[in-house]
């Protein structure tokens, strides 16, 4: 890759700019009369020198590979002429795509003609020649940065000032990644699933009882054809979940109320850790141990109580993503009951409650919004969860509430529509965006909902 | 540095003047209209009561104030005759001429020599790693710690006694040669034969730097400084040589609170 | 709690009694739900492991038999040039042949024949090949050669496979002889499986290993850190030392630790969307897959570092500024190495986490059937992980084992940077 041999030239001129900069701020001391003396010290000129070399160059790289693909696609098909005017943009697309492949030596959908050729050539060649374009460009802007700075240098100069405000504005940079991210994941959810929502209406995939995407992939029926009613998959996610919170909620607060107040130190340092190597295991683990032990045994035992239990039950998906989830309600409810003050405690132990009572009567409903904080956050944890359901639950869009049948999820579902799909328009893929969609605002309301239960109960006892 | 004396306004004669400074705290004010001069090579004293504003007043004159967030200094500090808080002022530059010294010992850590050598490094004071031992070993005598360090320059700063940190924060303060030292309530954290080690140091401090110290404790401002000051809830009560200042206030306040009425 | 009046003292303290007695039952059944609930989250925890180790430990496994191959050199070098090029491309397949016609010379019928080689798995022509290339001097010369046997015959071995007669049995009748007449000669052992640690996957089990998803994995890894430690230490040192209260940094900090809860799922959709439809970036590719986990990873990062730098003390800071260090100075000489070990201790965590994701590398495209070994960061490749996935949901029973034996390996990788982690905190815990 030609950017990854650019970004070391760049680095080594920046390397080399450091190296002179420093030389000549040490020069200007020793050749003066000994009374000037330099303002910072000799590495930050020349960390500022290396600065002016490394930055523009970088700034000008990142904004040629950005740039370079539409600016080939522009001037190849512009070799074409008047042959690519007035066609529909797929098309272009296809006729673009083909010049590429026959550009590459690999098959083409079409036999070639002179001018695709000639245009292929063309576009073999720009493609061989810009990388080397990009290394020179980049690599004379890096020496006349490198030269710049280093005129700049003089005894007085505050060089030191100079590095450091940069640096600032480099760490501001890099804290604006976790923003863009939001951003990133907001726009493309959102710009994909409108793109969905052109060809099915919202309505439909918000109260739709029916839910097949396949039928959408037969080549005669493009379009709505298919049948987008999410109604059984938040029925089927709302099923596992609650199936999974009712394992995870009782284990885990009874689990987090014993080792905070009847639990001694020792105890407490042994389990916590091992209740907590429940939440390091990776779902993918949790999915096997679902899907290949767990499903049988349950299945087997259905029959032989003559139950008829199927083989991808959200019964099995929901109690093991339970499991998993249990050390997320423990460790936050831990926390909560351990942070409600201890004068609480012992007004209810003077009164003469046992230590039950207290907890019943004292302690929970002093926890109890920040309990709910983490039910919550436990809850949106367990939608979210995607390996477990993909393994072990089911594909079917049942509308059931019978924990026996097989039901899917919104993230099994993405999972199905994305895998060994290579055509984005089709509303089956962008089905998938629309679902993501929905789990990322899901998600997101009941994280924000549960912070700030959280921080709130957290004010009120600091 | 210095300026030539021909040029120096005659007010300038002290070593640091302070006119009208104000200090606030997002809407807490906690000086008011503070003016004191500071004459060179003397320890002065800064007493009160707690909260008075004696250590906001110090941190003002290194601008120690600054990494305080809602902090407001207003009025005029200057040091040898410039502005301290004038925006073209490299506050870094300023701290190197003005050291501080904290109420708890705060050693860095790492090594002792470090501790100290870190100051010269970062200004660039020492040309050669010769020139750096020789700054270490300066300070390390003139902080009275040599004796007890010369043996464990490697060993990290933590390892020290209280009394030894504190001495070692006073190496590391002088080590960059500063032409003030502040210190804010050094001996709190000691006990009595540590303090009376660092109260034998600041008096041979003097000799070569101005000194301002700030102390709950009357009989240390007695025994270390030559003038004193006396704030009271964010005012500045009175100042004059500490002589004056015990033996004869000429405020009521500044009374009551030497003879013990309060604070 | 118990009202009592003077004069009819006896009676209420019965009373008080049985009830102080329901009083203590309830407090020890209460008490009894904690420890039960513990109890379950273990025994759960010791089942999940159970269960893995007893399906992988038979993975370390591999059933071969033991052929007398006669290396033809009329077959192999009719030339006698011992060209390596000749040597690779010759029929194998015919040793293998002949040595089964030599051990089993009644077996006549085409079908049976068949079923004989299907004893042994379709790499061992190229096990044969891989022997004759590395030493030349074998050839003309008759050896006792191990071959790995097919996948069900390794099954039948271990016990695993159920010994059910009729058409669709995987072992036929007589196969079942000639096996127990292999095994009755010491022609049928069962030796370390050292492919399943050095090759890559396969659709034979017997063949499938996981260094491919291994490598994948550790080039995703070097991708993830690669931008997720940076970036993460920037923004952390920016907000928790430089930034300003302000909405902006309000605004940050909220997105931060949202993005810390969003679902890995909804990472692989931005990657599919952004990273492959947008910009163009190959599919399959760790490069891809490590950019997706870095965001990922990201706020964990940003979160753990804040939660380093706040702990270490403002008095280390004052002491710097006092003698003259700059604000950037201060972060850069001092609090940032004081912090590191807080921060790399979190990174790590951060990295087995992204080590053990699944979800997003299957919606870019790391979940492909993929043989060779990837040696770069561009080429196809699967990870750890997703490897697992790929195989329990594959059909063959022996790729069970194979998937628990392949959990092992991640969970293993997990311990150890667990450990690390814990180590690494215990070794700079600083207390101020």
């Amino acid at each position: 890759m030609s950017a990854f041999v650019v970004t070391a030239v760049i680095l080594g001129l920046a390397a080399l700019g450091y190296h002179l900069g420093r030389g000549r701020a040490r020069g200007l001391v020793s050749n003066g009369s000994g009374t000037a003396r330099l303002h910072s010290l000799p590495g930050y000129h020349g960390g500022y020198v290396a600065l002016w070399c490394a930055l523009p160059a970088f700034g000008l790289l990142a904004l040629w590979l950005a740039l370079e693909p539409a600016a080939l696609r522009y001037q190849t098909l512009s070799t074409l002429g008047d042959q690519v005017d007035g066609l529909a943009p797929e098309r272009v697309e296809l006729l673009y795509n083909d010049i590429r492949n026959l550009a590459a030596g690999t098959a083409t959908s079409r036999a070639p003609d002179a001018g695709l050729k000639a245009a292929a050539d063309s576009h073999a060649r720009l493609e061989a020649l810009l990388p080397w374009a990009l290394l020179v460009v980049a690599s004379l802007l890096a020496v006349a940065g490198l030269l710049y700075g280093r005129r700049r240098l003089t005894p007085a100069f505050r060089a030191r000032n100079a590095v450091e405000r940069s640096l600032r504005w480099i760490l501001i940079a890099s804290s604006t990644i976790a923003v863009l991210t939001t951003i990133g994941i907001v726009l493309s959810l959102l710009f994909e699933a409108l793109r969905f929502f052109d060809k099915v209406p919202l309505a439909e995939f918000l109260f739709g009882l029916e839910w097949s995407p396949q039928t959408a992939l037969r080549a005669d029926q493009v379009g709505s054809s298919g049948s987008f009613g999410a109604v059984p998959i938040f029925a089927g996610t709302a099923l596992i979940s609650l199936i999974a919170m009712l394992v995870a909620v009782p284990v885990g607060l009874f689990s987090a109320i014993y080792l905070a107040e009847y639990a001694k130190r020792r105890v407490r340092d042994v389990v916590k850790p091992v209740l907590e190597i429940l939440a390091g295991i990776p779902t993918v683990v949790y999915g096997f141990f679902a899907a290949l032990t767990v499903a049988p045994q349950v299945r087997g035992f259905g029959e032989a109580v003559g139950l008829d239990v199927s083989s991808e039950s959200a019964l099995v998906a929901g109690v093991v993503m339970g499991i998993m989830i249990i050390p997320f309600v423990s460790s936050l409810s831990d926390d909560v009951i351990t942070a409600v003050p201890r004068s609480l405690r012992e007004g209810s132990y003077g009164l003469g409650a046992t230590q039950s009572e207290t907890i019943r009567q004292v302690v929970l409903p002093a926890a109890l919004p920040g309990i709910v904080g983490s039910i919550l956050l436990a809850v949106s944890r367990a939608i979210g969860e995607t390996m477990i359901v993909v393994m072990a639950a089911g594909l079917a869009a049942n509308l059931t509430a019978n924990p026996f049948q097989a039901v899917t999820t919104v993230t099994v579902q993405i999972v199905t529509l994305l895998i060994g799909d290579q055509e984005f328009d089709s509303p089956k893929t962008l089905a998938a965006f629309a679902l993501g969609l929905v789990l990322f605002a899901i998600t997101l309301v009941l994280n924000i909902v549960a912070l700030v239960i959280v921080r709130k109960y957290r004010e009120e006892y600091d | 540095m210095s300026l030539p004396d021909d040029t120096t306004p005659p007010e300038a004669a002290n070593m640091i003047v302070a006119r009208d400074v104000d200090v606030h705290y997002d809407d807490k004010q906690a000086l008011f209209g503070v003016s004191l001069d500071v004459v060179g090579g003397n320890v002065t004293a800064l007493i009160g009561p707690s909260g008075c504003g004696k250590s906001t007043f110090l941190r003002c004159l290194n601008r120690m104030n600054d990494v305080i967030e809602g902090c407001r200094v207003s009025g005029r500090i200057e040091i040898e005759g410039e502005d301290i808080y004038d925006r073209s002022l490299d506050v870094v530059q300023l701290r190197a001429r003005v050291g501080m010294v904290f109420q708890k010992p705060n050693p860095f850590p790492k090594s002792i020599y470090d501790n100290i050598a870190y100051g010269p490094r970062i200004h660039g004071l020492a040309a050669s790693r010769g020139e750096l031992d020789e700054i270490v070993e300066r300070s390390l005598v003139r902080a009275g710690l040599w004796d007890e360090a010369k043996d464990r320059l490697r060993q990290p700063g933590t390892s020290l006694s209280g009394g030894q940190q504190q001495r070692l924060c006073i190496a590391r303060a002088i080590a960059v040669d500063p032409q003030v030292v502040l210190m804010d309530e050094p001996c709190s954290a000691l006990d009595p034969i540590a303090t009376a080690r660092i109260e034998e140091l600041i008096d041979e401090l003097r000799q070569n730097y101005t000194i301002l110290i700030v102390t709950h404790s009357m009989q240390q401002a007695a025994r270390v400084s030559q003038r004193t000051a006396f704030f009271h809830l964010g005012y500045l009560v009175e100042v004059g040589t500490t002589e004056q200042i015990f033996t004869n206030p000429h405020d009521s306040r500044t009374q009551d609170y030497i003879t013990g009425r309060f604070g | 709690m118990t009202e009592t009046t003077a004069p009819s003292r006896p009676a209420p303290r019965a009373k008080r009694s049985g009830r102080l007695a329901r009083r203590y039952a309830a407090e020890r059944r209460f008490r009894a739900y904690g420890i039960a609930a513990i109890a379950l989250s273990i025994t759960f925890l010791l089942l999940l492991f159970g269960s893995i180790l007893n399906q992988a430990w038979s993975a370390l496994q591999q059933t071969r038999i033991g052929l007398d191959i006669h290396f033809d050199a009329a077959l192999l070098d009719p030339d006698g040039t011992r060209d390596p090029a000749i040597l690779a491309k010759a029929d194998y397949g015919a040793l293998v042949k002949k040595a089964w016609r030599e051990r089993f010379p009644e077996v006549r019928k085409r079908r049976d024949k068949r079923a004989l080689r299907r004893l042994l798995s379709v790499g061992a022509p190229y096990e044969l090949a891989a022997m004759a290339s590395a030493d030349p001097g074998l050839i003309g010369t008759t050896q006792r050669v191990w071959l790995t046997a097919s996948d069900d015959v390794d099954m039948w071995l271990k016990g695993k496979l159920a010994e059910g007669g009729g058409k669709r049995a995987k072992i036929g009748a007589k196969a079942l002889g000639w096996l127990t007449m292999l095994r009755d000669e010491g022609r049928l052992e069962r030796q370390f499986n050292s492919a399943f640690f050095t090759a890559g996957d396969s659709r034979e089990p017997e063949l499938a290993g996981v260094w491919g998803a291994v490598a994948g994995s550790f080039f995703t890894l070097v991708v993830c850190l690669g931008l997720a430690f940076p970036f993460g230490v920037m923004t952390a040192v920016y907000l928790q030392e430089f930034a300003p209260r302000n909405r902006w940094t309000d605004l940050i900090e909220v997105n931060t630790n949202n993005l810390a809860a969003v679902p890995s799922i909804v990472f692989g959709l931005l990657g599919l969307a952004v990273l492959l439809n947008f910009a163009g970036l190959p599919r399959s590719a760790p490069l891809v897959g490590g950019i997706v986990l870095a965001l990922m990873t990201l706020p964990t990062i940003i979160i753990a570092g804040r939660a380093a730098l706040q702990a270490v003390p403002p008095s280390i800071r004052e002491a710097a500024l006092g003698v003259g260090a700059s604000e950037m100075q201060v972060v850069l000489h001092h609090v940032l190495p004081l912090a590191m070990p807080g921060i790399l201790t979190g990174t790590i965590l951060g990295a087995a986490r992204a080590l053990g994701e699944t979800a997003p590398l299957l919606m870019i495209g790391m979940v492909a059937f993929i043989v060779d070994i990837p040696a770069d960061f561009t080429d196809p490749a699967t990870a750890l992980p997703v490897q697992i996935y790929l195989w329990a949901d594959a059909p063959e029973r022996a790729f069970a084992e194979r998937t628990a034996a392949a959990i092992l390996v991640l969970l293993g990788f997990l311990v150890c940077m667990n450990l690390a982690a814990v180590m690494l905190r215990r070794a700079f815990e600083q207390r101020w």
